[in-house]
């Protein structure tokens, strides 16, 4: 897209987006938010990113092809549930560890390793998808 | 190790050996033979031990739990029925495993075919081993695909491939007859186990689903027991290598139907329906088999036909009902076993030493091939039913069950005496014209086969000979024991090989006198036959071929039908789909919703739903498609405001991020497609799409409105507030549904996400050039381009 103030302030709004869309992710198990929230944020900055530099920028900047993103968000569900099992618990059964770190006790768990997966898949096959579209004709 | 894990160990050993088969035959070359006979040697031993018990009438099961809560096990029931079939399987098994050392000796891949046949082998085990219903069907389909494999073992052969492909589709297909039977069999007595079936008593007899099993188990039985018309996948099975056929085609899976017959026939057999039904497709199948049989050349399909008069013989006895039949059915499937697996390793042998298996071009190689003569000759006088082979006890024993002064047994004692005439004459057609007479000149020079391929026919005819004299001893361990099982009811075979002068004898004289008119009247009835099947002209085996082309025509009409290339036409239909779905079943059942109340409520939100209202109408009346688009965010906004009002913060946002990339994807898929700015198509066209668009909408509503009537039940609002926290630690109940909760949903949906991408991705880059144009498809374009 031709537009300088577009072309200016998108790397910003980009920015701002993607780590507001970790946070999202991260809030989401108390607080509105969740995996697939914030991966349909972090899709959104990626299509504006697209818009505003091209196709390849995007590809290029997020190194891995989307789908693989995608697939391993999904292997990193699949096995945030298959971990259960090690500790003789149904599968998918949630699993937390509380390490304290600076002081600070951090709630860790396999629920929350679950929900990047979901995170990963969302924004993989929907930027594929969004990708895919906005490279008209010279794929 | 206790015996029930052993037994499951012995069930295993098969598909274990088949996992080292190709590496051993790597290591070993042919000679893999001798290590691998060991698997089926050990699995005999195994359950000779239990013989002992079995003859005492006594029952053994064994097992484990399967799927407890829906009372399915992995359990398996040896009596004297099963037993039998066990000793078969295994011992002839060790004996087929050394010929086909023997006979695929440097073959590029006899490793895989040694793979192939002990899987073959383990599912057989299996299928007759079965206690639970579910397992029996498990391992019929396995042996159906196993069989699968081995015919088409020359799969680079066209006539492999379609031979593989017949049998496959009629025996698994008849699995699918099977399985729909052992379900209503479950469903009328309750149990999912043949042992447990067999002490209900008349339970499935006096239902009235009785028939339906009944059809359903035999639509099973015939066709894996190649009956008439269901016969015509056997002798094209012979295209597998002579091991498969002496294997699989005449010793053990094509009995799998006459087992699963005889497993039932103290719960489904007696009536009036079984007494009719059996004894008249068995006595087709024997008199049609016989005939045809007589029509080949071909050592093996003169095998191949005969060997499907015998199962017919066998379902005929079976259903029979007279005195002595179910023990002639125990004591001729003993000896068919026997002497037709030494047959067909036989022609295996000619063939593979000669070059040709045609008998009209072999002569005169009792000279070259003494060994294999004796053999041959053997076991034709066992299948003619001579003594002092066992095969001669068989036959008295269906000619005793047969021989009652009623017009019944006079019919089919009748057909009988033909049909076993007929086979009398292909046995020493195939045993006795290749040796005798003079040399002809074969493909190969003709010389004795080497040990690995003599000892496995030697063996089975030998064994039919010792059976013979030992016959009190055969008896009290395998025929008394399954015949017991096979009647439900303590019988004693007593059959030995002294002669009692009465009708059955009289009946074998006859029997023999025609079979030698017919043998040396061969070459006449061999025109005869030929004469006549060509003036019939068509056969079950054309009407598969027909069927199958039936089916790819059908399909690709319909596929032309429904997937005709017009995205519309998809939306229309499944639009048109829905509206039936939500409009029909509330006006056919009288649930339609009451007319809403409208609650009064606060000006701001009444704003919010007036700006999704116009978002609408904009929608509709848009000039050009991209303010469309936008015009539909602003709808969608707008509910999500309304979600955020009444307590939905999660929902809200997912929609706002959906309804911001719904516009972007929209907006680029239209510029993706290259449509025109904006709709120009005529009122004609775009009415029935509002009509249809507004049917949706009236549904939608009228079942919203419906659904909202009822009471509200909060057990699972109430569940979820109590234990988001204390059980799942989190504070947001939504997220905790979504990855706790009910995580292996979404573990699903996840999976359906990037499944959408992959297929969009592909959908996206398809190139106009590379697309298959839907024509390829077409059976009848096929056959012209050939």
């Amino acid at each position: 897209m031709k537009s300088l103030i577009f072309r200016t302030a998108a790397p910003v709004i980009v920015g701002v987006m993607l780590l507001f869309s970790i946070f999202v992710l991260l809030r989401g198990h108390n607080e509105p938010g969740g995996g697939f929230i914030g991966g349909l944020i972090a899709v959104a900055a990626l299509s504006i990113y697209g818009i505003a530099f091209g196709v390849e920028t995007v590809r290029r900047a997020i190194v891995f092809h989307p789908l693989a993103i995608s697939g391993a968000g999904l292997l990193l569900a699949t096995l945030s549930g298959l971990l259960s099992m090690v500790f003789h618990v149904p599968f998918m059964s949630g699993l937390w560890v509380y390490p304290v770190i600076l002081g600070e006790e951090i709630p860790l768990s396999s629920v929350m390793t679950f929900d990047i997966g979901v995170y990963l898949v969302v924004v993989g096959a929907v930027t594929s998808i969004a990708l895919s579209l906005e490279e008209r004709g010279e794929d | 190790m206790n015996v029930t894990d052993l037994t499951f160990l012995a069930l295993c050993l098969p598909f274990l050996g088949a996992l080292a088969a190709p590496l051993l035959t790597r290591a070993l070359g042919h000679n893999a033979a001798w290590v691998l006979a060991l698997i089926p040697v050990a699995i005999f031993a195994h359950f000779a031990g239990f013989s002992a018990d079995v003859a005492q009438g006594e029952v053994v099961t064994g097992g484990y739990d399967w799927v407890p809560s829906f009372d399915v096990g992995f359990s398996w029931l040896i009596d004297g029925l099963s037993l039998t079939f066990i000793l078969l399987i295994s011992g002839i098994g060790a004996l087929i495993v050394l010929y086909s050392g023997g006979y695929l000796k440097g073959h590029p891949h006899q490793g895989r075919f040694f793979s192939f046949l002990l899987m073959f082998m383990g599912s057989m085990l299996g299928l007759v081993a079965s206690d639970s219903f579910l397992m029996l069907f498990v391992f019929w389909e396995l042996t159906s695909i196993t069989s699968f494999l081995l015919i088409g073992f020359d799969h680079h052969r066209d006539a492999a491939r379609r031979a593989a492909f017949q049998a496959l589709v009629v025996t698994g297909g008849g699995g699918l007859f099977l399985l729909a039977g052992l379900i209503l069999l479950w469903n009328i007595s309750g149990v999912t186990q043949f042992s447990a079936l067999t002490s209900l008593g008349p339970v499935v007899k006096a239902s009235p689903l009785y028939l339906a099993a009944l059809v359903l188990v035999l639509g099973g039985a015939f066709t894996k027991s190649a009956q008439f018309p269901f016969h015509f996948w056997l002798p094209n099975a012979m295209e597998a290598p002579t091991p498969v056929s002496a294997y699989l085609h005449s010793a053990t899976m094509v009995k799998a139907g006459v087992y699963l017959l005889m497993r039932l026939n103290p719960v489904l057999g007696g009536t009036v329906a079984w007494q009719i039904v059996l004894p008249v497709f068995g006595v087709a199948t024997l008199v049609i088999g016989a005939l045809l049989a007589v029509r080949q050349t071909d050592l093996k399909l003169m095998l191949a036909y005969t060997t499907m008069s015998s199962l017919g013989l066998l379902v005929l006895l079976t259903g029979f009902g007279a005195p002595y039949a179910i023990e002639a059915a125990t004591l001729y499937l003993v000896a068919h076993s026997l002497f037709k697996g030494a047959l067909f390793m036989v022609a295996g042998i000619i063939d593979h030493e000669t070059g040709t298996r045609d008998v009209t071009r072999l002569g005169g190689l009792r000279s070259a091939m003494p060994l294999t003569f004796a053999i041959a000759l053997a076991a034709a006088i066992s299948m003619g039913g001579l003594p002092p082979f066992f095969g001669f006890l068989a036959k008295e024993e269906v000619y005793a069950a047969l021989s009652a002064f009623d017009w019944r047994s006079l019919t089919f004692a009748a057909l009988a005496v033909i049909g076993n005439a007929l086979m009398f004459a292909v046995a020493f057609a195939v045993a006795l014209t290749p040796f005798t007479g003079k040399p002809v000149a074969t493909p190969k020079h003709a010389h004795e086969a080497p040990v690995l391929l003599w000892l496995g026919p030697a063996v089975l005819a030998l064994a039919g000979l010792a059976a013979a004299f030992l016959s009190s001893t055969v008896h009290a361990l395998i025929s008394s024991p399954m015949a017991s099982a096979v009647a439900g009811e303590p019988r004693t075979v007593t059959m030995s090989l002294t002669p009692h002068l009465g009708v059955p004898l009289a009946l074998s004289a006859l029997t023999v006198a025609i079979g030698i008119g017919f043998y040396l009247g061969l070459a006449r009835l061999r025109a005869g036959t030929a004469a006549l099947l060509a003036a019939i002209g068509w056969g079950p085996d054309r009407g598969f071929d027909q069927a199958i082309r039936g089916l790819l025509r059908l399909s690709f009409a319909v596929t032309r039908w429904l997937q005709n290339g017009r995205l519309d036409t998809y939306m229309a239909v499944t639009f048109v789909m829905v509206a039936i779905v939500l409009l029909v079943p509330p006006f056919l059942f009288g649930e339609l919703a009451r007319p809403p109340i409208f609650p009064a409520i606060p000006l701001h939100e009444f704003a919010i739903m007036a700006i999704a209202v116009i978002g609408l109408f904009a929608v509709v009346l848009a000039k050009d498609r991209l303010t469309a688009i936008v015009s539909l965010g602003i709808q969608g906004f707008s509910v999500a405001v309304i979600f955020l009002l009444y307590g939905a913060p999660d929902l809200a946002f997912t929609q706002f991020m959906i309804e911001t990339l719904a516009v972007v994807i929209l907006a680029l898929v239209m510029t993706r497609l290259r449509l025109s700015p904006s709709d120009h198509r005529p009122r004609r066209e775009t009415l029935p799409d509002a009509a249809i668009a507004l049917a949706c909408g009236l549904g939608a509503t009228l079942l919203l409105l419906k659904v909202t009537e009822g009471p509200f039940n909060t057990a699972l609002t109430d569940f979820f507030n109590q234990y988001s926290k204390t059980i799942a630690h989190g504070g947001n109940v939504v997220n905790v549904i979504i990855v706790d909760f009910r995580g292996t949903d979404t573990l699903g949906e996840i999976a359906v996400v990037m499944i959408a991408g992959l297929a969009v991705l592909s959908l996206v880059r398809l190139r106009a050039g590379s697309m298959r144009r839907i024509a390829d498809n077409d059976p009848d374009a096929e056959e012209a381009g050939r």
